[in-house]
């Protein structure tokens, strides 16, 4: 196997070719930040909070979409990585409707631990207070635009592992958001085959199960990354 | 031959809007009524003549030397033709349209040095006979019968001609990259979504000279081994889609465009892809997604569009104005085309020149000219003779360049070092009552609502500039504003995910660089912006 090696925070590691640059601050122990990125699904690189610096790149580089290459030296946590890492998970509170106390993901929330991780304590932008609906017409899941952080991990889902293609994101800036078939009600799209796998990824309480109250859902993101190994190679976790 | 006296009338969209079709029908009514037939006096509508800001332009050429007029109404067209006459007497004190005769010696004109604009106003932009007799499709056949692949690159390289589309890659590099990529299906495809506000020169070219366009399209694609093609042009543009499928047509039915063109085994597909309006759709990894009806959004690159492009084959993507420059350079060489410019940007630029200005319209100078010159000099200054403030380049992507930088070669590097960019070439003049908070305000407007939405810092922290940005036009920002405007600006340039996230803070940013008092006058303590230290 072909292997690259490269200098992540001043250690060594070697990675397989072809492997991230996540992959390989993994191998250090770096503990990059992620939100979109999700084992088992295609980056998207739209979070930003993986961003690290390359040393001879004038540019941050995104480590869930960047090729680890022979030689980089990599740091992960340099000050101005970590303000804009604080900066990016306050815009993130500032545009939707964050509210943990009464949030079905409280306390299982991936963007409420980001803001432990990167130090938030209160944001210094001013919080948007959009208008955003909930969708609660499919018979077993919910969907609250409130909560959304527009990760994409349940469009990428559906479409790279359950094959439905039930998701995609509609509008643009600020109106984002995210459409269940030709922008429709969830519970009227026939392709839906309620899978339930866009909930489990989802970072946020954006998606959960109708049985979930406040605190209630306990979410298993590595169901992508079993699946696609699972298929890749013909093997079960379990077996 | 073309008759002896011909009349050619502007008939792209700046002068139709300033009534050009009207005054083309009442000319050929004055022509009828002085009992003259086209044979000996021709009216053909052409592309841009330049000064849009005085259409509807005319130009006559006849015997004597060519002469423009501006401004025209229908109503004058009986004394156009009788000027338009060999026999028309020397213009005098008589002279019924002396206040409409514009100065061909004027520098506005005698300073440009046409070479993208070539055709521009001269040929008929929906007749490929007038294109053929101008000089087009010349080249294509030239390289198809006489030159190599690597021949053709060759000369591209040498003319040293860098992207047109704003940040100026060197256009022979990126040919190679595509050209050398492993055997397989390649593309071609032209950027015609030109989305900065007050730019104009793709559509210009698009709709005065379509058939410039498909040649430099033609070789390109010959140069690089491919076989299709797309042009992706703005909704917005109707007249230049147009004359673009009209100019297709035209040249797929004379063999110009299919299979076996000029009887060798080169064969080429070309298709007009219309934009939805999404400014976003003219950064190249969008455009290619738009182009495979997916949502115009923008991928990390790499993969850049010549390694991986449309439906995962090499893609060549350049911008109209790049690809126009390609028949001039084969045909003069790119040692000629290089000879022109500063060290680094070589051959010519086109700007559209607009804003605060006395001569609006399209300017094609070499580059390394100066700001001054093109501004002061070709664009007139402020009407009302005040001196001019700033001048902003690059759309929403660039800056304002003060004033006292106007000495500034108009080159790639120059204007990133001011803080701005060279863009597509959109050029707005600024009086002195513009408000530079006001300006970057506008623009980070602009931002928010064409933000496709995909990555945080853009989606997010534009809303949130625009916002403080609001704060300081309305005089109600404080100093923790003035560093959160710029603690955030460097946020979004550093970690935005495509080049329009990354240059949307450049007009915050450049206005804050020159023009940071205005910021502090804005606060509701203007002392307490300059000290940021403990109030005593």
């Amino acid at each position: 196997m072909a292997v690259v090696t490269l200098n992540v925070n001043g250690q060594d590691v070697a990675v397989p070719a072809g492997a991230s640059l996540l992959e390989a601050t993994r191998a250090a122990a770096a503990d990059v930040p992620t939100l979109c990125h999700l084992d088992g699904l295609n980056p998207v690189s739209s979070c930003r909070l993986c961003l690290v610096e390359v040393e001879g790149s004038t540019k941050l580089l995104p480590a869930c979409s960047t090729a680890a290459a022979e030689g980089m030296v990599v740091h992960t946590h340099t000050p101005r990585l970590k303000e804009y890492r604080r900066m990016t998970v306050e815009l993130f509170f500032a545009e939707g409707n964050h509210v943990c106390a009464v949030c079905v993901a409280n306390t299982h929330c991936e963007l409420q631990d980001m803001a432990v991780t990167v130090g938030m304590d209160h944001s210094r932008f001013p919080y948007q207070y959009p208008q955003r609906p909930v969708d609660a017409s499919h018979p077993q899941f919910t969907l609250d635009h409130n909560r959304c952080i527009l990760c994409t991990r349940c469009v990428r889902v559906c479409d790279e592992i359950e094959g439905a293609h039930v998701w995609d994101i509609g509008s643009r800036g600020g109106q984002c958001h995210i459409v269940a078939g030709l922008d429709e009600p969830w519970g009227q799209v026939q392709a839906c085959t309620s899978c339930g796998k866009c909930v489990e990824v989802c970072p946020t309480g954006a998606l959960f199960r109708n049985t979930d109250t406040t605190a209630e859902k306990q979410p298993d993101a590595s169901l992508p990354a079993l699946l696609r190994s699972a298929r890749d190679q013909h093997r079960w976790h379990n077996q | 031959m073309p008759s002896p006296v011909q009349v050619r009338c502007c008939d792209a969209s700046g002068c139709r809007s300033a009534g050009s079709q009207a005054l083309r029908n009442a000319l050929e009514g004055a022509r009828d009524a002085a009992g003259l037939d086209p044979s000996q006096l021709t009216i053909k509508p052409v592309g841009c003549l330049r000064l849009c800001g005085s259409g509807p332009l005319v130009a006559c050429d006849g015997p004597g030397p060519t002469q423009l007029f501006g401004g025209m109404a229908p109503e004058q067209a009986g004394a156009l033709i009788a000027a338009a006459l060999p026999s028309s007497p020397a213009p005098g004190s008589g002279d019924p349209l002396a206040a409409h005769r514009l100065d061909l010696e004027a520098p506005f004109f005698a300073l440009q040095r046409p070479v993208v604009l070539e055709g521009c106003g001269q040929v008929d932009p929906e007749s490929i006979d007038d294109a053929i007799a101008f000089g087009t499709y010349a080249q294509l056949q030239r390289v198809l019968q006489e030159l190599s692949p690597e021949q053709v690159r060759d000369e591209v390289r040498r003319s040293g001609l860098r992207g047109r589309g704003g940040a100026g890659y060197p256009t022979g590099l990126k040919w190679d990259t595509v050209a050398l990529q492993p055997p397989g299906p390649r593309y071609v495809v032209c950027n015609a979504d030109e989305g900065d506000p007050g730019a104009f020169m793709d559509r210009s070219v698009l709709e005065s000279d379509p058939h410039r366009l498909i040649e430099g399209m033609a070789i390109a694609a010959y140069a690089v081994g491919a076989e299709r093609g797309f042009v992706y042009v703005r909704a917005e543009y109707p007249l230049a889609i147009e004359r673009l499928r009209l100019a297709l047509q035209q040249a797929r039915s004379r063999h110009l465009l299919g299979n076996h063109i000029h009887g060798t085994s080169f064969n080429l597909r070309l298709e007009v892809r219309v934009g939805a309006g999404a400014y976003v759709c003219g950064e190249e990894t969008a455009l290619l997604l738009s182009i495979q009806g997916q949502r115009g959004m923008p991928q990390p690159r790499p993969p850049f569009p010549a390694q991986s492009g449309l439906w995962g084959a090499p893609t060549l993507i350049n911008n109209v104005e790049t690809f126009t420059a390609v028949p001039a350079i084969l045909r003069q060489g790119g040692d000629w085309y290089a000879a022109m410019g500063t060290a680094h940007s070589k051959g010519t630029k086109v700007f559209a020149l607009s804003g605060a200005v006395v001569n609006t319209g399209l300017v094609e100078v070499p580059m390394g000219t100066s700001l001054r010159t093109v501004v002061e000099l070709i664009g007139g200054g402020v009407p009302d003779g005040s001196p001019i403030k700033a001048v902003q380049t690059g759309g929403p992507s660039g800056g304002c360049i003060p004033a006292e930088r106007l000495d500034t070669p108009v080159d790639y590097e120059s204007l990133v070092e001011l803080g701005s960019m060279m863009g597509s070439g959109g050029m707005v003049v600024m009086g002195q009552s513009t408000s530079m908070p006001e300006v970057a305000r506008h623009f980070m407007g602009f931002s928010v609502n064409e933000s496709c939405g995909k990555c945080v810092p853009c989606r997010a922290g534009t809303v949130q500039l625009a916002q403080l940005l609001d704060r300081f036009v309305e005089r109600r920002a404080t100093s923790a504003d003035m560093e959160r405007l710029d603690a955030l600006c460097q946020m979004v340039k550093v970690t935005s995910l495509c080049g329009l996230g990354q240059s949307a803070p450049n007009p915050v940013l450049s206005t804050l660089r020159w023009f940071r008092h205005e910021y502090e006058a804005a606060c509701r303590e203007p002392s307490g912006c300059v000290a940021t230290g403990r109030v005593r």
